[in-house]
């Protein structure tokens, strides 16, 4: 038997049958049904605000005509894995298809075989630049189902930690859009910035990236002695270098050129397409669920809720800016609001006994074997709790059947969503304005193949 | 508990859900109907859809006179003007799912549905490209089926021995 790679470059053919996705993929025109041609030119609406007429859209152009091209999987700015098939004439794009799934893992299978104390190190590895907002939506989740209450400073402790994680993902988002852009100084300055962050995660729960910090029941550990001091430096510095990253960018007129009026979106578009987050307040809807559906204390805080106008990547750009100085306002009314009290629920059903206790009640011992083993029964039901992730709407559909590990859990992740918009942000665009689309829409793939 | 939008049509079974969601539990032949009064009624976006296997908890708790099936299709409503949200669960079928679309209601579904047919198989009448969307186009079954376990394909590591 020859070897496999020789075999494949002998003939082409079967190159494409061996690497071929098939119908996932972008099909010649002749071979596309026009509702899904629709899809892929970027049609949502007509004109009268109503579903689009597939019949209305130009697809007479010949395939020999076009030129169908592949942009990733492994491109430096798609952030990941993600694939995009582009139709072009010449340098124009006129129909886009994201195709997904190289980082699937099978999280949601996962999540059905961890007790629900585990589930949370599952879902903190869906959006890797939003752990604690991942862990938060899930905790939220179970403890709907449990029906407990937990501590207020618990609360306060995961509003901070989910606000400060806020920054740290759009940190990182002006840093790779930055460099998209060709700023390779933004790129340094982002992730300076959050390393910041991090080394505050790492003080507070001893790991930087995926913490497993917010559990069903509250968070893993108080905040270290001091925590006061580092959070109002990391908001103080933030905040100042918000302003720099103002001077490097926002008037740049080589930035400005690639973003200002560059791949605009319709609230009606918007809101079709089920889009949420800075896309959607982009478009100037106002919908952000910390204010229009507060969860935590976020009713207590004093925020603005920062939209848009045109849509346009420049306007995304602006408010991923705006919302970091918002949370950092948000970060230091949680310094000085913090209440006292306990970091978790004191509910033994959830809650492990004290370390102290192990060691002198055989009671203690067994109670903390059964919970990190067994784990704890949560009633049988179905909730969906919903957050702000600093993507959009992160959602989790949780459904107990009564037992010690979620019968089914579903995220929804808002970078998959949020991927719907890229056919219709590139239509007409230039193949170059395809990054910064990528870019703007802030996919990540984690979340979006789980 | 929120009401249901005039124009819904009759014989829809509504519940409380946990954490004040109202939840409707519908045949899929009154399912369409009820998603456009609610879409009628102002609930814009359609936030999520997934799809549950019930392969053998027919005996969940549910409210009077709905008939369980194995799979359930699970859609979250969001309405921006009244800031509410509506969960609706459709009892989809016991071998061969399959349930209308709401391509033509909201666009944004169309991700979604893939995903939910993609991962367990529940048909959509009306979608305009009813492909995998995660796993290999080649791919057997649909993993998150009760009735396929985990670990039972070896993936990547294809020196390694079988199944366990």
């Amino acid at each position: 038997m020859s070897e496999p790679t020789v075999r494949a470059a002998e003939r082409i053919e079967l190159l494409a049958a061996e690497t071929s996705e098939g119908a996932q993929e972008l099909q010649r025109r002749e071979a596309t049904a026009p509702s899904e041609l629709g899809r892929e030119v970027g049609a949502v609406l007509r004109v009268d605000g109503r579903v689009l007429d597939p019949n209305a859209v130009d697809f007479e152009r010949r395939d020999d005509e076009t030129m169908i091209i592949n942009m990733g999987p492994s491109h430096p700015s798609t952030h990941g894995v993600l694939r995009l098939m582009l139709e072009l004439d010449g340098e124009f794009v006129l129909r886009t298809k994201p195709i997904i799934g190289y980082l699937h893992t099978g999280m949601e299978k996962t999540a059905e075989e961890l007790s629900y104390i585990q589930g949370a190190t599952n879902v903190t590895r869906m959006d890797y630049l939003s752990p604690l907002i991942n862990e938060l939506s899930y905790s939220l989740a179970v403890e709907k189902l449990l029906g407990i209450e937990i501590p207020e400073r618990a609360t306060w402790i995961r509003m901070m930690m989910s606000e400060l994680n806020r920054i740290s993902s759009h940190l990182v988002w002006m840093a790779t859009n930055g460099m998209d852009l060709g700023s390779s100084s933004m790129m340094i300055y982002g992730f300076r910035e959050r390393e910041l962050i991090l080394a505050f995660y790492e003080k507070t729960a001893g790991l930087r990236l995926n913490l497993n910090y917010i559990r069903p029941g509250g968070v893993a550990a108080d905040l270290p002695d001091g925590w006061q001091d580092d959070v109002t430096v990391i908001c103080d510095t933030i905040d100042e270098r918000t302003y720099e990253y103002d001077e490097l960018l926002t008037g740049q007129p080589i930035f400005r050129q690639r973003m200002v009026g560059v791949a605009p979106l319709m609230a009606e578009e918007a809101l079709a397409l089920s889009l949420t987050g800075p896309l959607l307040r982009s478009t100037g809807v106002p919908w952000d669920l910390r204010r229009t559906m507060p969860y935590l204390a976020y009713d207590q805080v004093d925020f603005d809720v920062i939209v848009g106008t045109f849509g346009d990547n420049f306007d995304r750009y602006a408010i991923r800016l705006n919302e970091i100085r918002e949370s950092i306002r948000i970060v230091r009314q949680c310094v000085a609001m913090m209440p006292r009290g306990d970091y978790r629920s004191q509910d033994p059903k959830v809650t492990p006994p004290p370390r102290a206790r192990i060691g002198e009640s055989m009671e203690a011992l067994i109670h903390h074997f059964k919970l990190f083993t067994h784990g704890f029964e949560v009633p049988a039901g179905e909730v969906y709790s919903a957050v702000e992730s600093p993507r959009g709407e992160l959602g989790c559909y949780l459904v107990s059947d009564g037992g010690a590990k979620p019968y089914r859990l579903h995220v929804r992740g808002p970078s998959f969503v949020n991927l719907q918009a890229v056919p219709l942000l590139m239509r007409g665009g230039m193949v170059s304005d395809a990054i910064t689309v990528i870019s703007t829409v802030d996919p990540v793939m984690g979340e979006v193949d789980r | 508990m929120i009401a249901l939008p005039p124009s819904a049509p009759p014989g829809v079974i509504t519940a409380d859900g946990v954490a004040a969601d109202v939840v409707c539990f519908v045949t899929p032949e009154q399912y369409l109907a009820l998603v456009e009064a609610f879409k009628l009624d102002g609930f814009e976006m359609c936030s999520d859809v997934c799809a549950v296997d019930y392969l053998e908890h027919f005996d969940r708790p549910l409210p009077e006179g709905v008939a369980p099936t194995r799979f359930e299709v699970v859609v979250n409503l969001l309405s921006l003007s009244k800031r509410q949200r509506a969960r609706i669960r459709v009892q989809a079928g016991n071998d061969e799912p399959e349930v209308d679309s709401l391509f033509e209601f909201y666009r944004g579904a169309e991700a979604m549905e893939r995903e939910a047919f993609d991962l367990m198989g529940v048909l959509f009448r009306g979608h305009p490209d009813l492909t995998r969307i995660l796993m290999p186009e080649e791919w057997e079954g649909h993993p998150l089926r009760k009735d396929y376990s985990a670990g039972r394909v070896p993936v990547q590591f294809k020196e390694t021995p079988g199944p366990r």
